[in-house]
């Protein structure tokens, strides 16, 4: 993250895109289009993630045209990908479909952690990046894994903060951190974010960005987390620029003892 | 002749084109035949064969 001036976080620079955000938003998860448009407004994303699925004719309400309203960049999906061969049909489909360059890829390797697949997941990178889109993989939190992909020519690095879904949290926050102090391109925290200071912690820990789905999409009320999520990604932003305090063991005064007067016996 | 068309089993005349069987959408929506995008510029030349598969996508919620 660069300099801070006058509390403004700098822009992200993203796949050739200068985004003011650093949330992007998921899309799946809300009760109903109107909660997730309001959400989506509060947020002040310019990012959203969609996914491709059979077409139902008798479907009232069409997401593109909410995300054409709030203005908002598509970032089409690969979710529900097990194979390489099945992310690289998807995405080409998704360029199709959204007339964009831009993929999340997602190659799971089975549907009870919904964890990435590296070995899948690299082989599509490649593919896809060699097809001429702008690669962000949904990848494990692995340091090395997560180089691989950036040397494949990856527009980002998306390590999950915990298991799609799960609210979790940075499980391993040290290896957040290594990622982010290797990595050339920007990293993106997707996936298991739960909270507000989740979202704050990643940016803390030096993240460029959160991609929160369900954290806001399945909170009580989601217009309100969006708003929260949108305050934490922009102070743990802010924190890590202004450089936090080292950790101690023991306490250290912060009022001096010079002056201190002599009242006992 | 017989193709499935999202997973449904269709008896369509011959010559029928994919352009006949996606329903109308203004845009974000994009078609696989036999596994394989077609560009939406070809849909209206692309004619259908026995035994295809073709599965037309949209835009939903996810991720």
């Amino acid at each position: 993250m660069s300099a801070v001036e006058h509390g403004i976080v700098p822009p992200l620079h993203l796949g050739g895109r200068t985004l003011r955000s650093r949330l992007i938003a998921g899309t799946g998860g809300f009760r109903s289009l109107e909660a997730m448009e309001r959400a989506l407004a509060a947020s002040g994303a310019e990012v959203a993630t969609v996914a491709l699925r059979r077409i139902d004719p008798a479907a009232k309400g069409s997401i593109m045209d909410l995300l054409e309203r709030l203005g908002l960049h598509v970032l089409p999906n690969t979710a529900g990908c097990y194979t390489a061969r099945d992310a690289v049909a998807t995405a080409r489909l998704a360029r199709e479909a959204f007339d964009t360059d831009w993929i999340k890829l997602e190659v799971i390797g089975d549907d009870r952690t919904l964890l990435p697949d590296p070995i899948e997941l690299l082989r599509a990178a490649e593919e896809l990046v060699a097809d001429g889109f702008v690669v962000l993989p949904y990848t494990n939190d692995d340091p090395i894994l997560a180089r691989r992909l950036e040397e494949a020519g990856c527009a980002a690095v998306m390590p999950l903060a915990a298991p799609i879904g799960s609210g979790l949290g940075i499980r391993n926050p040290h290896n957040l951190a290594l990622i982010v102090e290797a990595a050339i391109v920007p990293v993106i925290v997707d996936a298991g974010i739960g909270t507000a200071s989740d979202a704050a912690l990643a940016l803390e820990l030096g993240a460029d960005a959160v991609l929160v789905a369900s954290a806001i999409s399945r909170a009580a009320d989601p217009e309100t987390m969006a708003i929260a999520m949108r305050k934490a990604v922009e102070a743990g932003a802010l924190a890590r620029a202004a450089g936090r305090i080292p950790r101690r063991y023991h306490a250290r005064a912060s009022t001096t003892d010079d002056g201190l007067p002599e009242l006992g016996q | 002749m017989r193709v499935v068309v999202n997973g449904e089993p269709r008896d369509l005349p011959p010559g029928t084109t994919l352009a006949a069987v996606v329903p109308e959408r203004v845009r974000g929506v994009a078609v696989a035949l036999d596994g394989e995008v077609v560009p939406h510029t070809v849909w209206a030349e692309t004619q259908l064969a026995d035994g295809q598969r073709v599965e037309i996508l949209e835009a939903k919620a996810g991720g």
